[in-house]
This record gives structure tokens, C-alpha cells and sequence, in this order.
């Protein structure tokens, strides 16, 4: 890794700010629907478009789910918590103040366990999860700079957004990249967040400082905005590591600012340096009254926290005999996991589940992408009856997996393909020893071999029984002929 | 004591466009209301809670049903400058 | 017709629809005619919704004639601040900034005057952004006093004190943030109730200082206010501050009796900036009580110095973050610009009066970095200390009895230093901070004859309790039968 070897001789210190839209139904403080991709300002309402004399009203499920959520990372959910406005202009925002939490967030003090290189596992610190509302978008003639005016469309403003804000713990890009998969991971389980991050539903700011190996204070910290996928938070995170050492092999200072990461050009850029510093008076949203979440609210959303990810990956490994780089994959999405004890469920075995899915099922569907996991062209009972048909004899595992990309084509079930196709296996003895004679008799040196009894000389022989067969040939059968022809000779 | 620098501050944090004469007898007559404002100093306030809402109300919520947007065209109605189905805003220049 | 209905109060008005001796039509059409007639010279109206009131008082017509009134307020003609939003009517809240604005949404209390079937004659000026004491700070015109028409009606609710006194509205809507509904009430001899905070809803309010915005009834007597109140009075899930409790029937509670009613008389505004003509008529008040029955003791409310020193930070600041929103993208005014900023500055700068920017910046500065815990934070302290004041007297005492204002009615331009203008409301901003509910009823006149303020304050959701002991005042006084000579 470059960035590792520029970055010899410092340490990294990496913190993460994530953004993500909860999928509620309506908005934070409306009734307007949050669904994504409508045309533009046709879900707005006097509300959430910061008309006058309009008023901001809770939506509980965003409380749940952020409860829910705070739980779900170990967090303390605070007795008591309130909305505050944060101002500062800007077109995107109807009423030029966001309403969000500020000192009294609503919970503190959590973690998140992460894989690191080596294979351990870090718990990175949560300093604070909170609530707020999201802006509208801004569509720029041009870019940003040039744009001689720019549009509005506020459908977005006013979608409930969850910030949680890591503990600067992470130590490399790797680990910050891995920070955000299991956090996606969590949140996508819970069912609080769709994670689909090109529709911007889970958006990620970083800081990150470098200081020399030993040194205690932390080094001067830069933050970059716009890291909207896993990749780019490493190829950004790996862009500043070598900027700031090479700044700071060459003497220079770092600049404590906000850079903006161009996943086009692959490098970050300074967003203009801020001669007027954000000032956002913050003060307690008088619109809106305090939550005091009481114990009861709070130990109803535990109970009805699903298995999480972590929790999921140790029980396969326990349960089903996996591996625990299989496991981890399984339960990458709450979905896939599913989808693999479906397939358990519905009679396959353990082991052969996980290889078909592991290694046929991820090639046609995103395993993140809990929808085309559950709208998977091959559903778990389909896999499990093709693991059937192996088991059974009645196709060789060649054919399963021709049969297996049938099946992702054309949805149909693996007996269907088979029965429709010819594909059984060959199991007349009496047409396979023909088969047998052929291949021996076309090759005399093939024949000398497997007579002097060499094992690779069978295994050929059985190879080109398949070949000569489609593939149809049942191979045991292959195998159990020749031995009786060999004793016969 | 408000100076001028602070009031040209917070006219900036506040959008307001001000004249240098407006600027400087807002400057004069926030002294005189901040002067007034600072008897609050006479009193002892330690440990005493801070009242934002007059009525004490907590956890009041609504259900996440969807309720009917508003149509495109009567939120676009009153812009200044609607561009089709979008609002039109001037030039921006970060700050 | 013999009587001039547009001198009835509401009950009177409903009592006539009802006896058939007048319609919602014909009392529609006396208000306008006479709107048409005196407006220009009080200044009462910003917008007159002639036609809409037509068609509105036809409707309620049809319904009396059927014998199936919507209620009490079926066909009575009504003006509403121009600080509440009515779909498809032009709503200004007083500035230019929003010059031309017709909300697509209307606030609660309208819409449910409008369901109880008031005819809404149109939206009364008021002082922009309802911060003022004169409604002179109006961006479109200065109103007047019908008592004198030299005089300013007081503020900021002015044109629906003005527009009800100068019997160019049955009744009216007005908002109290620091006194708007009771200063301006006091000055034109009005009823003015500022009821508890949740107890009518916000939403549909333009906000000024969402946690001293209170929507309350102006009317010509205190049976009419128990009306009003009841009708606008309730939950509203849109108001998450908007308080569950259940409504009483306050006009009932008008019948009761004040004996043996324990009322307090705080000292603290006694003071020597009280004109003595005032604190002579609030005296004749508690021996007229007395005389019905109350007991009268002095009390103490120790803060009250402080309660518009509290309000002058709290009230700003809650405005310069309410008032951002209006920066010529989405509504209202846009003075073109360079960029963005440079738009949203001039806009600002031209849309809104020297009054509002005053509390912009003043409520910016204080709470900009470095000054909420010396400003806003103990701001809110003290305004814990001034509620405990009041809920320490109410332990002792059923209702507090004071002054409204410390002043009559003054001339336009009288008071043009912006301090002098706040200590208008010295008596009416602590009870906004409490957040309990206070009432100012007509309690004398000067020896100029200009209407004097009693203000009756009680605990909060006590209106029931407020309005018994106006409306027997009301009864054992002659003051309702003075009215100004306008036309």
C-alpha cells in the first residue's frame, strides 16, 4: 500500500462523521413522503418548505429507529434530550436554520466492533448519535463555481437524518473503510436505513490529522467532505495520508480546513478558506418540546433489535461450521443472512449452502443490496432444491452450475431446467461401459496406463467419459464400471 | 461595549445589508439596549433552571403516516423566481 | 333598520340573527359600508376581503334561515391580524418583505373561526413582524386611534384594537408577545385576552418569538371574548407546544360570582412611572371588586424590573432566527443581486423596517459565540425566577389586579427612541415570560378621555376564572357606554 509506505513514520488518526436518511415514511417534523426520486418539489408542504407561521412536529419513528439504533451501537440514550436550531444561510435550507441536536444529543458513548488487518477486531468509540433534518438539493448550471445561477428542489429538505460521530480511533483508510461497512451493515439490519449510498442515503465526512510515531498530541486535522462510498472514503482517506506526510516531510504546516474530495480526479482540493468562520448560534428549538425517553420506551426498542451482523457471524461459525471469512460475508446484509438459513432451512446442507452462495449466488446478485438479495432471481428454496438434484445423483455438479445460471435467467426452479433439458446424469451402466470402450479404444496408451494401474490414468479416462457425455455421465458410475472391467481383464 | 467591527459582524451573520450611517446608529442604539439589558447582572441566577417554554410539555409526537404534499404549484406560486419546477437562486459564492 | 348593527357586540349580534331581526348579509354589509367609509382615516385594514365575507355571511344566511347556525359565531363579521395566515389571502405580517404573499395554508385559529362560520372581513394592520407598541412600525401605513385620531391605537396589534373599537369589526384576532393584544386593548378600550401559552395554537402564526407568541381575541365586551376564546381555544396536534387540556365552556363561567375571590395587587407597579390618573383608576377598580364581594391584598412580584430586560434578549433572538428565512428565495420580496449573499442582503436590508433589523442584530449579537451563557442563558434563568414570582403570589391570591400600561394612548412620533417605546410594556412582558393568561378590560378614562387599561392576570388554564371577574367588573361599571365619536 502507497499510502502506508509514504506515511512511514506517522500515525494516523482518522474520525468519522456519518450521515444517514432513516427510512421512515414521512419526513422529520411533516407528513410528506420521503420517497426517493419523485419530481422535483412535489413532496413539499408549507412545513418542510419553512413557509411562515409553520410549525415543526416530532415523527416518532424516527425517534424509535434512532433509539433503536443507539442501542444497537452500545450507546447510552440520554434521559433526556431536546431539538436545537443551527443557523446558517443557504439556498438548499428553507428556513436558514437546520433543526438538529447540539448539547443535549440523543445518546452518547458507544462502539463499534470493526476487523482489522490481521484478523482482530477494534472497538471504535461513538462519541454521539443524534437527530436532525436533512436540506433540499441544489442542482448548479455548470458547477458550483461557474454556475451563473443554481436551482432549488426541497423534496429532500426535511427527511430525518441520524449523524453518529466516531471517536478519532481509526488508524489507517482500511480501517476507516471497514468502520463504515460494518456500520452500513448494523443500520441496514436494523432496518433504520436503506444504505444505498448512491441515492445518498448514507453519507460520510472524515478528520484526519498524522502525527510522528510516538508523539502524544494529535497532529493538525483536515476534514473532507463528499466520501459517498466505501471506496472512496479509502482512496480519499489514502490521498490525504501521502498529501499530509509529504507536507510534513517537506516541513510544512497543515492547514487546519475542509477539503472536498474529487472521486473523479481522485485527489482532494481545498474548499475556499473560510475568512468568515461559521458562527451557528445554536439555541434550543423553541417550536418543540423535550423528549424524556423513559426506560420502558427505551427497553421496548432492545427487545425488538434484531441479531446483528457481529452477533449473526460468531453463530454461523458455531451453527453451520463456516469459516470466519464466510460467515463475515453472510451476514454482510441482513438479507444475505437470511437468505443463507432459507436455504439451510429448505433442506440444504450447511456447507454446500454456503459454496453455492458464496460462490454462485454473489456473482449475480449484490450481496449489500438487501432488495436484489430478496428479489433474487434464484429463490433460497430453488438453491436448495439444486443442491437437491447434486446430492441425489440426479446431475453432476458441472451441470448444476449451467443449470444454476439457467435458473438466475429464467427464475425457474433447477427440476424444471433438468427434466426440460436432458440434463440427468447417465446412469445406464450398459450405455456408459460403451461409452467406456470408445475412449479406450481411441487411445491404446490410455489403456496400457490405467492397466499397469495408475490413479491419473482413471481419472482421464473418466474425464473424457464426461466430455464424450456432455457432462451427463454420473462419474461414481464411471468409476465403479472401470473397477469391474479392470477385475474382469 | 459593542464596537462597530462587532456590528458589521453580526450584520454579515444576519444578511442585512447596512449603510455606514445605518451601521453606526445601530451601533448607538444597541449600546443603549445592551446597557439596559446588562441589569440582569444585579441577579444571583446559580443553580437556577433555565425556563425555554413557559408550560411544561415533553414527548409530543406524530405518527410517520404520509399526509398529502402540497401541489408543486401552489408551493412554487409565491417565488420569486421560479424556474419551471425548480426555484432560481442568483450566482453562489461560498463564504 | 333601526340599529346600527355594526355597534352590537357579537352575542348581540348572534342574538339578533337568531330573533330574525338581522343577517349575517346585512351586518356583513353595514361593516363594509363603513369600512369604506372611516378606514382611510383609521388605518384599521391592511387587506378587506369584501367579496369572500359576501359569499362567507350568504352561506351563514342559509344556515340561520334553516335554523341550523354553526354556533354562536355563525354569520358574525370578524377581522383577523394581518400575523396569521389565510389561504389565498395576502398575508404581509406588516412588511414588505412579504408584500404579495398568499399562503397556500391557513393558520389553525382561522380555520376555525371559519368552521364555526365567522365571516373574516378582512386583515388588520399591525406593526411589522408584530414588534412594536403603536402599529406606527406597519411598512404600509401607521393606524390610528378612533378615541383620537392623533393618537397611535397601540401595538403591535393596533388595527384589530382600532378595527373593534371604531366598530369596524365585530371582533378581532391579535397576537401578545410582550403585551399586543392587552397594550393596544388598554389603549382603544377594548377587551384584549392573552390566554395561556399552548392554550390556542400557533400554527399559521407568523413567528415572531415562538416561545412568547400567544393568539388571543380583542372584542368589545367580555362576554364576547369568553365567546371568541372558546371558539379558538383546544389542542392542535400542528403545535407541539399546543397544550391537551380540555376546553370549559367560558361563557357559562361568566355567570359566578366573585365573592370571597382573593385578589393581589403587586407593588412593584406602583411605581413613579405609572401615570396617577392609571394607578387612580386600578385603585376605583379593587374598591368596585371589593364592593362585589373580593378581598384585596398587596403583593410582591420582585423581578418585575427585570421581566423587559429578559424579553429584550429573548424575544430578539427567538425573531433574528424566525426571520431568517425570509431571503428572497422562496417568497415574498428579491432585490436583485450579484450573488447570492449579496441578494439575500439587499432583500433583507429593503424588506424589512428599522425596528425589525434593530432585533435582528440585537437578537444575532446575542447569540453569537461567546455571549449565550451571558445573554440568552441567564435570560432564561431570570425568566425562570419572573414565573416563580407569579407562582408564588398565586399561593396566596386567586388573581393579580395592575395597570395594563403606564401610560394612555400617546401622539404618533411621541415616542421615538426605541427604549422609551419598550417601556410600554413593563407591565404586560412578565406575565408573557410566565406564560399565564391576563385579560385588560376597560377600566375608566383620563380627564383627556382617553380609555384606561385594568389588567386582571391569573394561573395558567384559569381563564375561566379571569373572564368571571372582568365581566363582573364589566357589569358593575359604566365605562362600555362611552364610545368614540368617528364619524
Amino acid at each position: 500500500m502507497s499510502a502506508v509506505a509514504t506515511a512511514a513514520g506517522y500515525e494516523v488518526v482518522i474520525g468519522l462523521e456519518v450521515h444517514a436518511q432513516l427510512s421512515t415514511r414521512t419526513k422529520m417534523f411533516c407528513g410528506c413522503s420521503t420517497t426517493f426520486g419523485a419530481p422535483p418539489n412535489t413532496q413539499t408542504c408549507p412545513v418542510c418548505q419553512g413557509m411562515p407561521g409553520t410549525l415543526p412536529v416530532i415523527n416518532r419513528r424516527a425517534i424509535e429507529f434512532g433509539t433503536r439504533t443507539a442501542l444497537a451501537f452500545d450507546c447510552t440514550v440520554n434521559a433526556s434530550c431536546r431539538f436545537a436550531r443551527k443557523h446558517y444561510y443557504y439556498p438548499d435550507m428553507p428556513k436558514n436554520f437546520q433543526i438538529s441536536q447540539y448539547e443535549e444529543p440523543l445518546a452518547e458513548h458507544g462502539g463499534l466492533e470493526i476487523d482489522v488487518a490481521g484478523g482482530g477486531v477494534r472497538r471504535i468509540g461513538i462519541q454521539r448519535l443524534h437527530l436532525e433534518e436533512d436540506v433540499g438539493k441544489l442542482v448548479h448550471e455548470g458547477t458550483l463555481e461557474t454556475a451563473p445561477s443554481s436551482l432549488v428542489d426541497y423534496n429532500r429538505a426535511g427527511v430525518p437524518l441520524m449523524e453518529t460521530v466516531s471517536q478519532p480511533e481509526l488508524s489507517s483508510p482500511e480501517e476507516a473503510a471497514a468502520y463504515l461497512r460494518a456500520f452500513r451493515a448494523v443500520l441496514v439490519y436494523l432496518g433504520v436505513c436503506d444504505g444505498n449510498m448512491e441515492e445518498g442515503s448514507l453519507r460520510c465526512d472524515a478528520n484526519i490529522s498524522l502525527r510522528r510515531r510516538g508523539a502524544t498530541e494529535l497532529g493538525t486535522k483536515v476534514e473532507i467532505k463528499n466520501l459517498n462510498s466505501f471506496r472512496n472514503v479509502q482512496r480519499a482517506l489514502e490521498f490525504e495520508v501521502i498529501r499530509q506526510a509529504a507536507a510534513l516531510d517537506a516541513g510544512e504546516r497543515i492547514v487546519q480546513e475542509t477539503r472536498l474530495w474529487d472521486a473523479d480526479r481522485g485527489y482532494t482540493r481545498s474548499m475556499r478558506s473560510k475568512e468568515f468562520a461559521h458562527d451557528y448560534r445554536y439555541f434550543p428549538e423553541p417550536d418543540l418540546v423535550p423528549l424524556e425517553l423513559d426506560l420502558a420506551f427505551v427497553e421496548r426498542a432492545r427487545a425488538a433489535l434484531p441479531e446483528l451482523p457481529r452477533a449473526g457471524r460468531r453463530r454461523f461459525v458455531e451453527q453451520y461450521a463456516l469459516r470466519g471469512a464466510e460467515a463475515a460475508t453472510l451476514t454482510g446484509s441482513r438479507a444475505l443472512a437470511e437468505y443463507y438459513e432459507a436455504t439451510v432451512g429448505a433442506g440444504a446442507g450447511p456447507r454446500p449452502a454456503a459454496n453455492w452462495i458464496l460462490s454462485e449466488l454473489l456473482r449475480v446478485v449484490p450481496g449489500d443490496d438487501e432488495q436484489a438479495v430478496r428479489d433474487s432471481p434464484v429463490s433460497p428454496a430453488h438453491l436448495a432444491g439444486l443442491i437437491r438434484l447434486i446430492d441425489d445423483g440426479t446431475i453432476s455438479g458441472k451441470i448444476a452450475k449451467s443449470v444454476f445460471d439457467k435458473m438466475a435467467a429464467s427464475r425457474e426452479d433447477a427440476a424444471t431446467i433438468v427434466g426440460r433439458e436432458g440434463l440427468t446424469q447417465v446412469a445406464d451402466s450398459g450405455a456408459l461401459a460403451l461409452v467406456i470402450d470408445q475412449v479406450l479404444a481411441a487411445d491404446p496408451k490410455l489403456l496400457a496406463d490405467w492397466k499397469s494401474g495408475k490413479t491419473a490414468a482413471e481419472n482421464a479416462i473418466v474425464g473424457q467419459v464426461m466430455k464424450a457425455t456432455q457432462g451427463k455421465a454420473n462419474p461414481a458410475l464411471v468409476r465403479d464400471l472401470l473397477k469391474e472391467k479392470l477385475s474382469k481383464t | 461595549m459593542i464596537s462597530r467591527a462587532d456590528v458589521d459582524h453580526v450584520a454579515r451573520l444576519a444578511r442585512l445589508t447596512l449603510s455606514d450611517a445605518e451601521a453606526e446608529r445601530m451601533r448607538e442604539q444597541l449600546a443603549a439596549i445592551l446597557a439596559y439589558i446588562n441589569k440582569l447582572r444585579e441577579l444571583d441566577v446559580e443553580g437556577v433552571e433555565p425556563t425555554s417554554h413557559a408550560v411544561p410539555l415533553v414527548n409530543v409526537f406524530r405518527e410517520d403516516e404520509v399526509q398529502p404534499s402540497l401541489p408543486r404549484e401552489a408551493m412554487i406560486a409565491n417565488a420569486p423566481e421560479p424556474a419551471g419546477e425548480l426555484f432560481r437562486v442568483p450566482r453562489i459564492i461560498e463564504d | 333598520m333601526t340599529t346600527d348593527l355594526t355597534r352590537l357586540t357579537m352575542h348581540a349580534l348572534a342574538a339578533a340573527y337568531r330573533a330574525g331581526e338581522a343577517t349575517p348579509s346585512q351586518a356583513t354589509e353595514a361593516y363594509l359600508a363603513r369600512i369604506a367609509a372611516l378606514d382611510t382615516r383609521v388605518g384599521g385594514y391592511l387587506t378587506v376581503t369584501a367579496e369572500a365575507a359576501r359569499a362567507a355571511a350568504r352561506a351563514a344566511d342559509a344556515r340561520l334561515a334553516a335554523r341550523r347556525p354553526l354556533g354562536p359565531l355563525d354569520g358574525v363579521p370578524l377581522a383577523l391580524k394581518d400575523v396569521f395566515c389565510t389561504r389565498g389571502v395576502t398575508t404581509t405580517c406588516g412588511s414588505r418583505i412579504l408584500e404579495g404573499f398568499v399562503p397556500p395554508y391557513d393558520a389553525t385559529v382561522a380555520e376555525r373561526l371559519a368552521a364555526a362560520g365567522a365571516v373574516m372581513l378582512g386583515k388588520t394592520n399591525m406593526d411589522e413582524f408584530a414588534m412594536g407598541s403603536s402599529t406606527e412600525h406597519s411598512a404600509f401605513k401607521p393606524t390610528r386611534n378612533p378615541w383620537d385620531l392623533s393618537r397611535v391605537p397601540g401595538g403591535s396589534s393596533g388595527g384589530s384594537a382600532a378595527a373593534v373599537a371604531g366598530d369596524l369589526a365585530a371582533a378581532a384576532l391579535g397576537t401578545d408577545t410582550g403585551g399586543s393584544i392587552r397594550q393596544p386593548a388598554a389603549f382603544c378600550g377594548t377587551v384584549g385576552l392573552k390566554p395561556t401559552y399552548g392554550r390556542v395554537s400557533r400554527y399559521g402564526l407568523i413567528a415572531f418569538a415562538s416561545s412568547l407568541d400567544h393568539p388571543g381575541p380583542i372584542t368589545k365586551d367580555v362576554r364576547d371574548t369568553a365567546l371568541l376564546l372558546g371558539a379558538i381555544a383546544g389542542h392542535d396536534p400542528r403545535d407541539a407546544t399546543s397544550v391537551p387540556e380540555p376546553v370549559p365552556d367560558y361563557v357559562a363561567a361568566l355567570d359566578g360570582s366573585v365573592a370571597g375571590l382573593r385578589l393581589g395587587v403587586p407593588r412593584e407597579y406602583f411605581t413613579e412611572g405609572l401615570d396617577p390618573e392609571i394607578a387612580r383608576a386600578v385603585r376605583e377598580a379593587l374598591e368596585v371588586l371589593r364592593g362585589l364581594g373580593a378581598t384585596t391584598t398587596e403583593i410582591s412580584l420582585p423581578t418585575t424590573d427585570y421581566g423587559l430586560a429578559v424579553y429584550y434578549i429573548i424575544a430578539p433572538a427567538e425573531a433574528s432566527s424566525n426571520l431568517a428565512r425570509y431571503d428572497g428565495v422562496k417568497y415574498g420580496l428579491r432585490v436583485p443581486g450579484r450573488d447570492l449573499i449579496d441578494m439575500s442582503s439587499a432583500t433583507r436590508a429593503a424588506g424589512f423596517g428599522a425596528e425589525v433589523k434593530r432585533r435582528i442584530m440585537l437578537g444575532t449579537y446575542v447569540l453569537s459565540a461567546g455571549y449565550y451563557d451571558a445573554y440568552y442563558g441567564r435570560a432564561q434563568k431570570v425568566r425562570t425566577l419572573v414565573k416563580r414570582d407569579f407562582e408564588q403570589a398565586f399561593a396566596a391570591v386567586d388573581l393579580i389586579v395592575a395597570p395594563t400600561t403606564p401610560g394612555v394612548a400617546f401622539k404618533h412620533g411621541e415616542k421615538e427612541d426605541p427604549l422609551a417605546m419598550y417601556l410600554n410594556d413593563v407591565f404586560t412582558v412578565p406575565v408573557d415570560l410566565a406564560g399565564i393568561p391576563a385579560i385588560s378590560v376597560r377600566g375608566g378614562f383620563s380627564a383627556t378621555g382617553l380609555p384606561i387599561g385594568l389588567q386582571l392576570i391569573a394561573p395558567a388554564f384559569e381563564e375561566a376564572r379571569l373572564l368571571r371577574a372582568a365581566h363582573a367588573y364589566e357589569q358593575a361599571t359604566p365605562w362600555l357606554e362611552r364610545r368614540p365619536e368617528l364619524s
